[in-house]
């Protein structure tokens, strides 16, 4: 068993190499470049220094989202390609949760993971683990800050923030949750490419030909479409 | 080795999701597109962020259906070629990165391949290819003279200095109020009617092989806004008939005049709008009997597939040309650019 995870969701780009319970080989960056360019030199350079071909792989994980649309498409379309042409399963994983995972697992309490949408938006989620595993409290979701924050504040536990843009938000949330809100460290706001293959593992595949990212926003063109459509029926 | 050569093309340049399988550069095992052209219609035009979201929803099906249809493995694929530009930059990205998965998946060389090279070489599909040759290229975002000496080789010798020939039909289709995509219907309109109105032809500068048809597209805005004004009508099948017979007349006029001048064997036309009646019969009219060869590929192959980047990718893998893995879309590419490349 060879599972390999891309995520090219957001900033970071992560690649990693999982067999049965051992983490082979992880790339991280977490840089403004251009994913397209570096994404396929960096998967054959880790699977070139893992010694692993192709034809070996067994599942391909992906982060489908939230995040940049571009940078999502990417990622889901090298999947989508690899698992279709390699005759593999294809999994799909929410960015958010890969970046919730690693610090909520040994938090006693909720795990808040973001990505800056502008205009005092993020996109979040809220997650916990239950009996070992990572479960949603929260479903992903586009919000605005200042909303999210007094929502967390009526919560039953502390949450744990986490993400390379929480400096842009963190104030709206010590604001309102005070000493429960927990900020992560610099070396926790990456995405971890391993989790994200952990975290599809044991997931059966989906249908390869209809797998899509999660852009959780309609294209700005369409919701327009949608609200004038609804004018004319409305009246 | 008597192994057939076998390319698999992609294309996602704009709007149209295609794969196609090309033998030994020329026979087609497999063609296939899916357009969005009904998605579109709504916001009339091609939104760039909606066109992107349905080649992802679309690239795998539709590389299935080619493999299918050519009965062909991705095992026995020669190599993978891609539209790396021009065009829209999400839309391209996923074309690329789906070409780069499956060569890396398989091993395969990968080519990278100009959108208009494409074009160009879907005429190969219909004939073999004769040097030197000039192609007229008439589509929605280019109009261009291309001279060839070889193959591989592309020398810009007139290009659009603003509108490209279909921009133009698709502004005056919305001024006549008909849905997009307007080219078709102002040739099924022109049909109908008399080029009775005086439009301007820009012949530009003497000698010049250059286009230009923003001053056409504001002279048919303005008549139809001076005639509202004087309350009267203007039957829209003679400004249709009149408006193309504008555009028709300066691409002939300067076409001729290139081949006449580089002294061709070929006059090969390329892009969606060599998909236009009139313009088939203008040329067909002005070439009769003339000792180039005029060479129009059928209306499938006119407007954007992926045979034809199967069919320039074929010519391109022979001469050597290949892309690493950090291949990237490249949304304002230069055809010229391939003449300077590493052939060895
Ligand atoms: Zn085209």
């Amino acid at each position: 068993m060879t599972i390999l995870a891309i995520d090219t969701s957001n900033n970071p780009l992560g690649i990693a190499l999982l067999e049965k319970d051992q983490v082979i080989g992880e790339y991280i960056t977490n840089l403004k470049k251009n994913h397209s360019i570096r994404i396929m030199p960096a998967i054959q350079t880790l699977m070139a220094d893992c010694e692993r071909s192709p034809a070996e792989l067994t599942k391909i994980v992906v982060a489908k989202g939230p995040g940049s649309y571009t940078g999502v498409r990417i990622g889901v379309t090298i999947a989508k390609t690899l698992a279709w042409s390699l005759h593999i399963p294809l999994v799909g994983v929410s960015s958010l949760a890969v970046l919730a995972a690693a610090t909520a697992r040994h938090f006693e309490g909720y795990v808040s993971p973001l990505f800056d949408a502008r205009r005092g938006q993020v996109y979040t989620g809220l997650y916990q683990f239950k009996h070992g595993k990572l479960t949603a409290v929260e479903q992903d979701q586009l919000v605005m800050a200042v909303d999210w924050a007094p929502k967390l504040a009526n919560m039953d536990q502390p949450v744990l923030f986490v993400g390379n843009d929480l400096l842009l938000h963190r104030t709206t949330f010590e604001d309102r949750l005070g000493q429960r809100a927990i900020f992560a460290s610099p070396t926790e706001q990456n995405p971890r490419p391993s989790e994200l293959a952990w975290l599809g593992k044991d997931r059966k595949g989906e249908d390869i030909h209809t797998f899509v990212p999660n852009y959780i926003r309609l294209a700005e063109a369409e919701a327009k479409w949608l609200e004038k459509q609804n004018k004319i029926f409305n009246g | 080795m008597n192994k057939d050569q076998l390319i698999l093309g992609i294309e996602t340049s704009c709007d149209e999701t295609a794969v196609a399988i090309i033998k030994n550069g020329r026979e087609i095992a497999a063609n296939v597109v899916a357009s969005q052209i009904e998605s579109h219609k709504r916001f009339g035009g091609v939104v760039p962020e909606i066109a992107s979201r349905h080649h992802v929803e679309q690239i795998t099906l539709v590389l299935e259906e080619a493999l299918q249809q050519a009965k062909v493995t991705m095992a026995e694929i020669t190599a993978i070629a891609v539209t790396e530009g021009p065009g829209l930059v999400g839309a391209l990205l996923i074309g690329v990165n789906a070409a780069k998965a499956l060569a890396f998946a398989y091993q395969k060389p990968l080519v990278p391949v100009h959108h208009i090279a494409g074009h160009i070489y879907a005429n190969r599909l219909v004939t073999e290819l004769k040097f030197p040759l000039l192609a007229l290229v008439v589509s929605g975002g280019h109009t261009e003279l291309v001279y060839m000496r070889e193959h591989g080789h592309f020398e810009v010798i007139g290009e659009t200095r603003d509108d490209a020939a279909g921009e133009a039909y698709d502004k005056v289709a919305r001024t006549l109020n008909m849905p997009y995509p307007g080219g078709p219907h102002i040739d099924r309109l022109a049909h109908e009617g008399k080029p009775t109105i005086d439009l301007p032809r820009a012949w530009l500068e003497e000698g010049s092989y250059d286009f230009s048809f923003s001053g056409l597209k504001s002279a048919v805005i303005n008549t139809v806004h001076n005639a509202e004004q004087r309350g009267e009508i203007i039957a829209p099948e003679d400004l249709a008939a009149s408006f193309q017979a504008s555009v028709i007349d300066v691409l002939v006029k300067k076409t001729a005049d290139a081949v006449k001048e580089y002294g061709v064997k070929q006059l090969l036309v390329a892009g969606g709008v060599a998909a236009n009646k009139g313009l088939r019969t203008a040329l067909e009219e002005a070439f009769s009997g003339a000792e180039v060869e005029l060479v129009i590929p059928p209306m499938s192959l006119c407007t954007d597939n992926a045979a034809m980047i199967a069919a320039a990718g074929s010519v391109m893998f022979e001469k050597g040309i290949r892309a690493d893995w950090s291949l990237n879309a490249k949304p304002g590419l230069d055809i010229e650019m391939y003449n300077h490349a590493d052939l060895s």
